[in-house]
């Protein structure tokens, strides 16, 4: 290959990011793969309202290239290549800003600028029974080797489980002098959690503790936007491990001189 | 049969004698009390239904009266009897008649507990027998149309609305499941009542009604017919009202109720005396009517690592095996549950799960083991999690499951779309049908991984059981030692509606549902 193709074919690889689209396998071809189901009958009539139901949403060529029967209803995998683009160089995410510090760094952090014990109640609240959530962050074990709060010398974490009602959360958060009150969403159908979530900001403002208590939700489908349009400090969504929400709420005491 | 795992006879036995004991002291405590839901299932077996003008259900309207006016003690058995007697009125009317304030059962003249119980007896037979006729109709089915083989491929539904679950259900049923679980609405554990009718609002998932029961079942009895394969329905068996729930089941023929001794006690804050008595008569009724239970172990791990913990389940299939033969239920009805949940970064952990399922297999070898999908560690990343599950259902045929919760690949981001059940069919069909005869064909290395693994989790619950035994099941609970949950003796929901038995007491459908009557 002589060195003018190479500097050729580097020049094609270069992303534009102001107009960016899907890669497949090379840049800018918009490759798109997708899977769903209609319901309609499976046959020819099915597939060709998969491809103009894609075109539609703005894929060219579209191709079905597996499509099954499932008696009245048909599913579809897809390829089609995207003729959108985003402009990538004007996003902005709304982040929890927190340096992260693991157990050890937030251990010598809470000796160093809090001096005593950190209390940080946490829940499950309102209707929802799945623990996972609240279990990989407070628990001793943790999850995927990150251990939990329980584990933190100079944290006092308190889990109080499943389908806590929120005024039994604000009690017990009153109860301890509590620094820090979690609560972990899991289920979403219907929003259950936005309505379940606003209620607890409500009943603390109610009691007066809005201000003297770090508020943090977290769930699968939790972000921190959401989180703060609810009225709640931080949100963390998957991926989150105990030292992440402790590095928040850690500096957030010493920011907000709750010490 | 020789153990594959060269597992010790005398092990298991031990296991196995130790977690009888433990149950058999359970029964003493449970002999001597009643609970508002086991009074209140007395009254649904004896017809009666509906709700007051406030949607109070007639069966809770009624043992509140009788528990307000302090006669519980004695069992609504004698109190409807009596009414029966002095009144005339059948149970139906009787609730009706109290939910409109007319009738007092207090005030009323006092027969004879004898008396009392002679008049409700017909009506209790009769009861026994539209159960039975039920029994029937589901043999009659398997005889003629037939089911799945095992592992029967086992898929849920929770929409929260009845009539979009039924189209979910039938769907599936034409897809090659075999069993359908309507997932219950977030919380209706906690409430000390069962809903009335059709429901169509529900947070992740729908309610379990008598109606919906009705509904479900007509539903897949139809698709049945239409594929020639029998569809089994699943509903939950647990909670506040977890015998009430079992006698819905048995008159609607559900075939498969979750029911587990310790479950609400450790996952719903449910105390461990009311639980423990609700679970007595909720047992003996499946026994009864040829429900497969399925209990809850599966959850142990997803609270408690699953290569630590696992000797907790084993522990907890020993207690729930014993519970289950003092309510009469034979082997062939005891599902009971474990669960393919091992971090997947650990090396050879398919391995550990293997033997595991194994193990139980060669331990409970008759009992169809209900064996439930990879959650915890499924990520959002649905091509992974579909390889989770390929693993979690090679393990399943390779060691014999009978009830296979078929994993979602998009579990952990919303409750299963129409096309993710036919990919996980799809995926267990495959590998069930590859791979059929690997369990009969492989042997395992002498005192390889695999055996060894499965004789330290036995040894290990051999020695926990042996704990529990001398310790006690309440205490061991309130120490937590199941699920890393630990729950005090008179802490948790429920306790108000648990109740000592008085002398007089009789229950007539206990008696005569462990006969086996026909």
């Amino acid at each position: 290959m002589s060195s003018h193709t190479t500097c050729a074919a580097a020049a094609t690889t270069a992303v534009d990011l102001t107009k960016v689209k899907p890669y497949g396998d090379t840049m800018n071809d918009g490759m798109i793969q997708l899977s769903f189901t209609l319901p309609v009958p499976y046959g020819e009539e099915a597939n060709e309202a998969a491809k103009i139901l894609a075109k539609k949403m703005g894929l060219d060529e579209p191709a079905v290239v597996f499509s099954k029967d499932m008696v009245g209803f048909t599913y579809f995998v897809m390829y089609g290549k995207c003729q959108h683009t985003v402009d990538y160089t004007t996003i902005k995410v709304t982040k929890v800003e927190v340096d992260v510090m693991d157990r050890l760094e937030c251990e010598k952090y809470i000796a160093e600028n809090i001096k005593r014990d950190v209390v940080i109640v946490g829940a499950c609240s309102g209707t929802d029974a799945h623990t996972v959530g609240i279990d990989a962050i407070m628990n001793m074990k943790g999850f995927h080797g990150h251990f939990g709060l329980e584990r933190y010398h100079g944290i006092q974490a308190i889990n109080m489980g499943s389908q806590v009602p929120n005024e039994v959360l604000i009690a017990k958060a009153i109860e301890t002098n509590a620094d820090a009150i979690l609560v972990s969403q899991i289920v979403t159908q219907k929003d259950v959690h936005i309505s379940n979530l606003t209620n607890l900001v409500e009943l603390m403002e109610a009691e007066g503790i809005r201000d003297k208590v770090i508020l943090v939700c977290g769930g699968p489908r939790i972000s921190h936007e959401i989180a703060q349009e609810l009225g709640y400090d931080a949100g963390f969504g998957a991926h989150t491990y105990a030292e992440d929400v402790a590095s928040f709420v850690l500096t957030e005491i010493v920011k907000r001189k709750l010490i | 049969m020789k153990s594959k795992l060269n597992l010790d006879p005398k092990v298991i036995d031990s296991a196995r004698s130790s977690a009888a004991r433990i149950a058999e002291s359970m029964q003493t405590f449970i002999d001597r009390h009643t609970t508002v839901s086991t009074e209140r299932t007395v009254l649904r077996l004896l017809g009666v239904d509906g709700v007051d003008d406030v949607d109070t259900p007639l069966p809770n309207v009624v043992v509140d009266a009788i528990e307000d006016g302090g006669g519980l003690p004695r069992g609504v058995a004698y109190w409807i009897g009596n009414a029966m007697v002095q009144t005339g009125f059948n149970p139906q009317t009787i609730a009706e008649k109290m939910a409109a304030g007319e009738l007092d059962l207090m005030k009323l003249p006092m027969a004879s507990p004898a008396e009392a119980e002679a008049k409700i007896l017909p009506l209790v037979k009769d009861a026994l027998d539209k159960i039975m006729a039920q029994t029937e109709k589901r043999n009659n089915y398997l005889a003629t149309i037939g089911e799945g083989k095992k592992p029967y491929l086992y898929v849920i539904v929770a929409t929260g609305n009845i009539y979009e679950d039924i189209i979910q259900a039938q769907a599936a049923g034409r897809q090659g499941a075999d069993i359908i679980a309507v997932i219950r609405t977030t919380a209706q554990s906690l409430l000390d009542y069962v809903p009335y009718g059709p429901t169509t609002e529900g947070f992740g998932g729908t309610y379990a009604t008598q109606e919906n029961f009705r509904l479900m079942r007509k539903a897949l009895d139809e698709v049945g017919e239409e594929v020639g394969r029998y569809i089994r329905l699943c509903n939950y068996s647990s909670g506040l009202c977890m015998p009430e729930i079992a006698a819905m089941g048995a008159i609607e023929r559900l075939d498969v109720m979750l029911n587990d001794a310790l479950y609400g006690i450790l996952f719903r804050d449910i105390n461990m005396q009311r639980t423990l008595v609700d679970q007595y008569f909720s047992r003996i009724i499946i026994g009864y009517c040829g429900i497969i239970f399925n209990s809850g172990e599966d959850n142990y791990l997803t609270t408690d690592d699953a290569y630590e913990a696992a000797h907790t389940v084993l522990a907890s299939q020993f207690i729930n095996e014993q519970f289950a033969v003092i309510a009469n239920i034979k082997e062939e009805q005891m599902g009971l549950g474990h669960a393919f949940e091992m971090e997947p970064d650990i090396e050879n952990g398919f391995l550990y799960e293997l033997a595991q399922a194994i193990m139980a297999k060669e331990i409970f070898p008759k009992a169809p083991l209900k064996y439930m999908p990879p959650t915890k560690y499924m990520t959002g990343n649905i091509f992974k999690g579909h390889i989770q599950d390929a693993l979690f259902n090679m393990i399943a045929v390779w060691s014999g499951q009978s009830l296979q919760l078929l994993g979602m690949l998009t579990e952990a981001i919303h409750t299963p779309h129409l096309q993710d059940r036919m990919l996980s069919i799809e995926n267990a069909k495959y590998i069930f049908n590859n791979a059929r005869a690997i369990g009969d064909e492989v042997e395992y290395k002498h005192d390889g991984i695999i055996q060894k693994r499965a004789q330290f989790v036995l040894a290990e619950a051999d020695k926990l059981l042996r704990e529990i035994e001398k310790e006690g099941l309440f205490s061991t609970i309130e120490k937590g030692k199941f699920g890393g949950v630990k729950r005090p003796r008179d802490g948790g929901k429920g306790l108000a509606g648990v109740c000592v038995k008085d002398d007089t007491y009789f229950n007539p459908f206990i008696t005569l549902m462990l006969g086996g009557a026909k």
